[in-house]
């Protein structure tokens, strides 16, 4: 069985509008690439369908030689998504919301070690309502953590994180990829990303137009906001 | 982990969000009431006022329900949490069946506190046996909820979501309204011919349908 993350010819249209077109990529388990692109490039089509949320309208994607959408039921153990939005219910406190997601999906984790690790220890006890963005960012980063993940999909996951919070998720990220989970992570900062991505693909308009490590890739600049 | 198990770990993450939005449930019964009172003051002929209860009672369940439903998927569509729950591991049919019960139990709570309030409005009285009053609340709150939960996650994210629903949910709760409305009321009356057994098992039968069916579809309406 091959380790790692195949996407093969890969396309996903909304009504008329083809949001990706064949898009393929081979990435070896333990890897980290980044996605850019401008918005609507395909960025968060791509992750949306590589976490099983979308139906790829061609082509296939595997997971250790498994194709997702087939075996998604047991697959989503395996893979955790920190996206756009939270995910976490705002009338619970930040203790209460780790605990229905470690209940729902059968984990076990130390909770109070968690919400420590992302900085929510003394905030632990307060309704989620009462958060700011970036509080709400990290209880999003320990949900996803209650998972331990062969694929780890980051869409925009620096959006309202202040420098420690930068700091803290790349340290997760660093962590999770010495476990051997495969990254993909698509933002608008590959000067931040490329810390921890050693390769990057580019989107546009749901086409490839680069793929490779990410010393050789081509105008940056028009990607970085 | 089991399905039952995972159901009541649904099942207790509802309750709990409804607990701490308790002012959702009250907004439940307050609209209900509202409809039973507004009921009360269109009916011309005082005289008659008994004989509609049951059937107040129930539509105003029914008006009710389906804003409790449409709340209860709110709070999961606020941030993304349906999405988050359609990519945790955990079974469709167990997402179902907690939402359901939690959505039958915030209605018969809202039937248990109205029930004296139309008695004592319409001037209606139990003859009957309240067990069976009882029975026919619980078998009828479940009649409404099922449907109400599979159809409400068809309306949740549509535009006009307060109008789809009952669109879609009242044609389909017709034999439900009818057989609890039929029973409350031979409660009320005294049921002599023992009718009261009869329209249990029409809920019984429906409830059997609509929970079977909720559970199959949910999962599969869930991904699309």
């Amino acid at each position: 069985m091959e380790r790692g993350l195949q996407i093969r010819d890969v396309s996903r249209r909304y009504g008329r509008r083809w949001a990706l077109v064949h898009v393929d990529l081979e990435v070896a388990a333990g890897e980290a690439w980044m996605l850019l692109g401008p918005n609507g490039s395909g960025k968060s089509t791509l992750i949306r369908c590589l976490s099983t949320e979308l139906r790829a309208h061609h082509g296939e994607v595997l997971l250790n030689g498994e194709n997702v959408w087939i075996h998604r039921a047991r697959l989503r153990k395996r893979i955790a998504v920190l996206g756009h939005q939270s995910r976490i219910y705002d009338d619970l406190s930040a203790t209460e919301n780790l605990q229905v997601w470690a209940r729902l999906g059968g984990y076990h984790p130390g909770l109070e070690a968690l919400l420590e690790r992302v900085g929510l220890d003394p905030a632990r006890r307060d309704p989620v309502r009462t958060f700011s963005a970036g509080m709400r960012r990290r209880l999003s980063l320990a949900r996803m953590l209650l998972k331990d993940p062969d694929l780890v999909l980051l869409d925009e996951p620096f959006t309202a994180l202040d420098p420690a919070g930068r700091e803290l998720l790349m340290g997760v990220i660093q962590t999770l990829q010495e476990r051997g989970a495969t990254l993909l992570m698509a933002t608008h900062l590959p000067s931040v990303a490329r810390a921890v991505c050693s390769h990057a693909m580019m989107l546009e308009s749901g086409k490839v137009l680069y793929k490779g490590d990410t010393a050789n890739m081509p105008s940056e600049g028009r990607v970085e906001p | 982990m089991s399905l039952l198990r995972q159901s009541l770990h649904m099942l207790g993450k509802e309750l709990l969000t409804e607990w701490r939005q308790r002012s959702r449930i009250s907004g439940v019964f307050w609209f209900a009431f509202a409809i039973v009172l507004m009921v009360g003051f269109a009916t011309p002929n005082s005289g008659v006022l008994a004989d509609v209860s049951a059937g107040t009672l129930w539509l105003g369940l029914l008006l009710a329900s389906t804003r409790s439903l449409d709340q209860s998927y709110a709070v999961e569509h606020e941030h993304g949490a349906m999405e988050g729950l359609m990519l945790w591991p955990v079974d469709p049919i167990a997402i179902f069946y907690g939402k359901a019960v939690a959505n039958a139990l915030v209605l018969i709570l809202v039937a248990l506190v109205l029930l004296p309030l139309v008695i004592a409005i319409f001037g209606a009285d139990v003859r009957g046996s309240p067990a069976q009053l009882l029975a026919v609340i619980v078998l009828g709150c479940a009649a409404l909820a099922a449907p109400g939960t599979l159809y409400g996650l068809i309306t949740s994210q549509a535009r006009g979501s307060a109008v789809l629903l009952p669109l879609l949910m009242f044609p389909v709760v017709v034999p439900a309204l009818l057989a609890s409305s039929n029973a409350t009321m031979k409660v009320f009356e005294g049921d002599p011919m023992e009718q009261v057994p009869a329209w249990l098992t029409v809920l019984a039968v429906f409830n059997l349908v609509q929970w079977s069916l909720g559970g199959g579809f949910y999962g599969w309406l869930l991904e699309d």
